[in-house]
């Protein structure tokens, strides 16, 4: 059904993408924060990475790109933490106000081609030979290392103030831990992997787009939520390998949808009513239970008076 | 230990809502000191908590615990030394976390001993365990499960034994047995007053039960209308009966005791 080379780009782009749902996974999961500045970072990381790797240096455009994103996690978390902007909100502010940091890195275009730049792509390409399938294994490689590294981080003593800042955060100030840094540090980390997503992903396709991340923080939901429903329970390294599954899958699924023809123009509004059912599932399970109770209890009463 | 001076807090100042919730409540507790509060509703008693544990910060007066000056400080930085425990078991621990991962966080009080990568060291587990198998529910051989699965009663000694982990400089007990079952309530209580004991904690622990008001500890203060109304100790509060307390507040406060609670407990136990 799939051609070898439909299923190598989904798998490389779920890999790539993987972090957006891992990053997700920290602030909407662990946090409990609804991070707006997803789709901004993402294409921060895009713009970064893509005018380092203009100017000679791919390598570097990847961590210059993860700075970049925790700074503007930084600056939402600062918002919220310090000003008492409602969470949502200071995302929309920070996103917003990315919109022109992002032109301003890309030398106000709203494109960067790279047809010819040297990337890391190309240098995995001179290392492993052509032949090889250096692509999936560059975006392999970086997501592993990355995802392990967050989930090693997750259980440290840091890590556990993190986690429980999400779940109870009386207990967290019980414990002498300030639950507005604890904040900040989960939002720079998880904006910082936003970023490095979008800095492989504009190596990857050899060109940023100040448009690339638009939708960004769906398209991270869908694939996490996807990856929870078919393999999220149990420990944290569980939890790590369901969101990266769960973007391959959402990778294969788009694959899937142009495959069918459906145009793509069409992908955002099925990712978004991907993740709208899915984020609504338990309240709609919740309600058909009660709808069938309540006609049976109807059946039942009839019953009685027979 | 802990030093109260004159302190102040109204809620909602300048509006219809105006509360003068604390009004020039001074009190000193001696290192060891353990008293039980008791007071009408709305007398202001958590509100008291509130302040020493810094959830707000006073309108005017000072708070001095072991001769610092804390009245400035956030509430996560006197956490340090201050353990606190509510009426609700699903305040005091994270639910999603293991019991391991919850007393990893409460043993971050103790300053400096590690850094912050460093992860969960065999002998903490050993600690931890030895320290669970004090409280008696064999939750020692259930550390790798999430506190969520915990009943109400678990909770409540968990957090207890994650409030006095590190041996706090002062423990705030704020009706911690209220919401529990009576058997489940008299164990924890059990629990209080031997780790209070053990390391000689100083205590202030707010009650509706004017039996344990008496009996536990070596103060009782009443508080009424944001005040400390009374505070007896000593030979004094050995002699006394619940009715010669509920007297004693009626004279001093002007009115009789109005908590629902405690006029019920007091019927159930007479």
């Amino acid at each position: 059904m799939f051609t070898v080379a439909t299923v190598l780009s989904a798998l490389e782009l779920g890999f790539i993408y993987a972090l957006v749902a891992m990053a997700l996974f920290l602030s909407f999961r662990v946090l409990n924060i609804a991070d707006m500045t997803t789709d901004g970072a993402f294409t921060l990381g895009c713009a970064v990475s893509a005018t380092a790797a203009v100017a000679g240096h791919p390598f570097l455009g990847l961590p210059l790109a993860m700075l970049a994103g925790a700074c503007a996690g930084f600056v939402t978390a600062f918002l919220q933490t310090r000003l008492a902007v409602p969470s949502i909100l200071a995302g929309i502010i920070t996103n917003t106000g990315l919109y022109t940091v992002n032109l301003a890195v890309m030398g106000f275009s709203s494109n960067v081609p790279m047809l010819k730049t040297k990337t890391i792509f190309t240098a995995a390409e001179a290392l492993l030979g052509e032949n090889a399938p250096y692509k999936l294994i560059t975006a392999v490689g970086i997501t592993v290392v990355v995802c392990a590294v967050l989930i090693l981080f997750l259980n440290t003593r840091l890590g556990l103030s993190i986690r429980a800042t999400g779940d109870n955060p009386d207990m967290v100030r019980a414990s002498s831990i300030n639950t507005a840094f604890t904040i900040t540090i989960g939002l720079c980390i998880a904006n910082a992997m936003t970023a490095l997503s979008g800095a492989v992903l504009a190596q990857y396709q050899k060109s940023a787009d100040i448009n690339l991340g638009t939708g960004m923080v769906v398209i991270g939901l869908a694939s996490l939520i996807i990856g929870e429903t078919l393999f999220g329970r149990g420990g944290m390294w569980v939890k790590a390998v369901a969101a990266v599954a769960g973007s391959v899958i959402y990778r294969f699924i788009i694959a899937l949808a142009l495959r069918a023809n459906v145009p793509s123009e069409c992908l955002k509004l099925i990712s978004a009513v991907i993740v709208a059912l899915a984020i609504a599932a338990p309240a709609l399970k919740s309600g058909m239970a009660f709808r069938s109770r309540r006609h049976n209890a109807g059946k039942e009463g009839r019953k009685d008076h027979a | 230990m802990l030093d109260l001076q004159y302190l102040s807090k109204t809620f909602n100042p300048g509006t219809v809502n105006e509360k003068k919730a604390l009004s020039d409540v001074s009190l000193h507790l001696d290192k060891g000191d353990f008293a039980t509060i008791v007071g009408s509703n709305g007398a202001g008693k958590s509100t008291l908590f509130n302040a020493i544990a810094g959830s707000f910060y006073t309108d005017s007066g000072r708070i001095l615990l072991d001769g610092q000056d804390i009245t400035f400080w956030p509430d996560y930085r006197r956490s340090k030394t201050i353990g606190r425990m509510f009426q609700d078991p699903l305040r005091g621990t994270a639910p999603s976390m293991t019991i391991e991962e919850n007393l990893a966080l409460a043993y971050l009080r103790a300053s400096g001993h590690t850094s912050p990568f460093s992860r969960i060291s065999k002998a903490d587990r050993e600690l931890f365990a030895q320290r669970l198998s004090q409280l008696g529910l064999g939750l020692e051989k259930r550390m790798k499960q999430p506190v969520g699965l915990l009943s109400g009663g678990q909770r409540q000694a968990l957090t207890l034994l994650m409030a006095t982990l590190v041996t706090p400089k002062l423990l705030l007990l704020d009706e911690h047995t209220a919401a529990l079952d009576p058997a489940t309530a008299d164990k924890v209580l059990a629990l209080t007053k031997s780790i209070v004991a053990e390391h000689g904690i100083t205590c202030l622990m707010i009650t509706h039960n004017m039996h344990d008001a008496l009996q536990l500890g070596n103060r009782t203060l009443m508080m009424d209308g944001g005040r400390i109304v009374l505070d007896v100790g000593g030979e004094e509060r050995a002699r006394m009966t619940v009715e010669d307390l509920l007297t004693r507040f009626a004279k001093n406060a002007g009115h009789t005791l109005d908590n629902d609670r405690i006029l019920l407990s007091t019927q159930e136990d007479s």
